[in-house]
């Protein structure tokens, strides 16, 4: 077994096993924890498949943002997790069921497949070997693939202003400063002069 | 790109990832945090097919692919957590049987 091909096993081995232990783990926060887990793990076998650049993408993008979301929303949320995972076996059924038919389909998929020769000879845009693959995708992106990767910018703005817009709330209740109302207080509007008589205090 | 390691391990791996996140989805029915973390996991075994078959055709669009498929996860993941948040401010909780009441 050579080097490469044992890397693979040890990390899609792992990979596998934290993917289960992220859907079977009792506590959301170990499953967040596995995720990560899962990711970096993921980032190896793209090393190994020769995609370097978008295996530290995969660090940065998920580790670094994605899974901290979520760690921050399972934490932000106060969630009897026990409860949610009451009937948790009534669907367990189906699910394996489904489980097992889409595996077994993929794995047929996966296990009987050929390349036509004249779409292997031909592709898009071949690798080449002499230059790095962060320098060959940004040759690509910004200029091949321009819209696209305009398109992944835009869709990145939208959902960053729509997260905002949805979780932007105002609270009533709070004393919050109001600039133009500060600074335009003078004596005649801030101050009110009262007579009290003894004994009886100020009403409302 | 890969001498060593057959296209077949990447696809077979692949297929088990994308399976076990299926499955979260079913198993997990209630909690929709892990079942966003579901989708997470199926994104990344699509990646991982279009990076094997990247390196298997010697062809770069396949990680171009590859890497507007990740844009678009961190999107949905960060989209998908917000209305979380604001369904659980007004719900109070995140199962799955309450999300009807969201219909207009």
């Amino acid at each position: 077994m050579s080097l490469q091909l044992f890397f693979f096993y040890l990390f899609s081995t792992i990979t596998v096993a934290s993917a289960f232990m992220v859907i079977a783990s009792r506590n959301p926060v170990h499953s967040v924890l596995f995720l990560i887990l899962a990711f970096v793990n993921a980032a190896g076998i793209f090393l190994l498949a020769g995609a370097e650049f978008l295996a530290m993408i995969l660090i940065v993008v998920y580790v670094g943002a994605v899974a901290v979301l979520f760690l921050f929303v399972v934490m932000m949320l106060d969630i009897d997790f026990a409860e949610l995972k009451k009937g948790i076996l009534q669907y367990m059924p189906i699910g394996f069921l489904i489980g097992i038919v889409l595996f077994l389909e993929l794995a047929l998929v996966a296990g009987s497949w050929v390349i036509l020769p004249e779409v292997a000879s031909s592709s898009v845009l071949p690798i080449d070997d002499t230059i790095s693959n962060t320098r060959a995708l940004g040759q690509v992106l910004y200029t091949r693939y321009v819209y696209l990767f305009q398109g992944a910018a835009i869709i990145l703005l939208v959902a960053m202003i729509g997260a905002i817009v949805l979780t932007l709330h105002h609270r009533k209740n709070v004393k919050r400063q109001d600039i133009i109302e500060q600074v335009a207080r003078d004596p005649k509007t801030a101050i009110d002069v009262v007579k009290v008589k003894s004994g009886q205090g100020l009403n409302g | 790109m890969t001498p060593d390691i057959e296209i077949g391990h990447f696809l077979t791996l692949a297929a088990i990832l994308f399976t076990i996140g299926v499955f979260g989805i079913f198993l997990n029915r209630k909690n929709v945090i892990v079942i966003l973390m579901s989708v997470e996991l199926m994104l990344l075994a699509v990646n991982i097919n279009f990076v094997a078959f990247s390196g298997h055709l010697n062809d770069l669009a396949g990680q171009v692919f590859a890497l507007l498929i990740l844009t678009v996860a961190a999107a949905e993941a960060a989209i998908g957590l917000a209305i979380l948040v604001i369904f659980y401010r007004n719900r109070g909780s995140i199962a799955i049987d309450d999300v009807n009441v969201m219909k207009g």
